[in-house]
């Protein structure tokens, strides 16, 4: 694990929206069930990382996926979200976990 | 569908923050994972630890605890890599059911 030179190129840049796949692949993933499918805003690109998909089976995980603090509106990811309205929730999500959002 | 690990955002009561002891089987899992591990030798990558843990089924996560979620998924790694064989676990195993102890 860690950074690597073999990276994928990123895809998105801090503010842009995205949307994580609502995918649901077997194995170990990092993409918590409670964010697929829904939109933030990628607060900070943190860097490429061997994918952790990939080591789960002690596969090379190359080339490494630029990872991504996405920022969420606790109400997008729980409708029913009764707290201050203006609460976030950060995620780091794999950059193949996510897709352009307008 | 939703891992059985994968509680993220789901109800839950408050969480309990006291220290408690752990069992000496318990310390010997854990210097098992840090040596296998280890980058000198690698035998055992956490994300393949990870995906043995979530590989469990629901009954078996619930009832199995911290510590022998990881032995579970050691053994299971180990015998995925080809490091050990299933019949030499077994064999280990049961030479050492018998054995009994003060540190299990």
């Amino acid at each position: 694990m860690g950074r690597t030179a073999k990276a994928a190129a990123p895809r998105f840049r801090s503010g842009d929206r995205v949307r994580v796949r609502a995918a649901h692949p077997p194995g170990h993933v990092r993409t918590p069930y409670y964010c697929r499918g829904h939109v933030g805003v990628v607060e900070r690109v943190c860097g490429a990382f061997a994918n952790p998909e990939e080591l789960a089976y002690n596969r090379p995980g190359l080339p490494a996926q630029p990872l991504y603090r996405v920022r969420f509106q606790a109400v997008e990811l729980w409708p029913d979200y009764r707290e201050d309205p203006a609460d976030v929730v950060e995620i780091e999500i794999y950059q193949h976990w996510l897709e352009g959002a307008s | 569908m939703r891992g059985i690990h994968d509680l993220g955002g789901l109800p839950a009561g408050p969480v309990e923050r006291d220290e408690h002891e752990y069992a000496q089987w318990e310390k010997r899992v854990d210097a098992l994972m840090m040596l296998l591990s280890h980058k000198d030798r690698q035998l055992v990558k956490v994300d393949e630890l990870r995906r043995n843990i979530e590989g469990l089924g629901a009954d078996a996560y619930d009832r199995m605890g911290y510590y022998e979620r990881w032995m579970h998924a050691i053994v299971q790694t180990l015998i995925q890599r080809g490091v050990i064989s299933i019949d030499e676990l077994g064999r280990k195993m049961a030479e050492q059911a018998g054995r009994g102890g003060s540190d299990r």
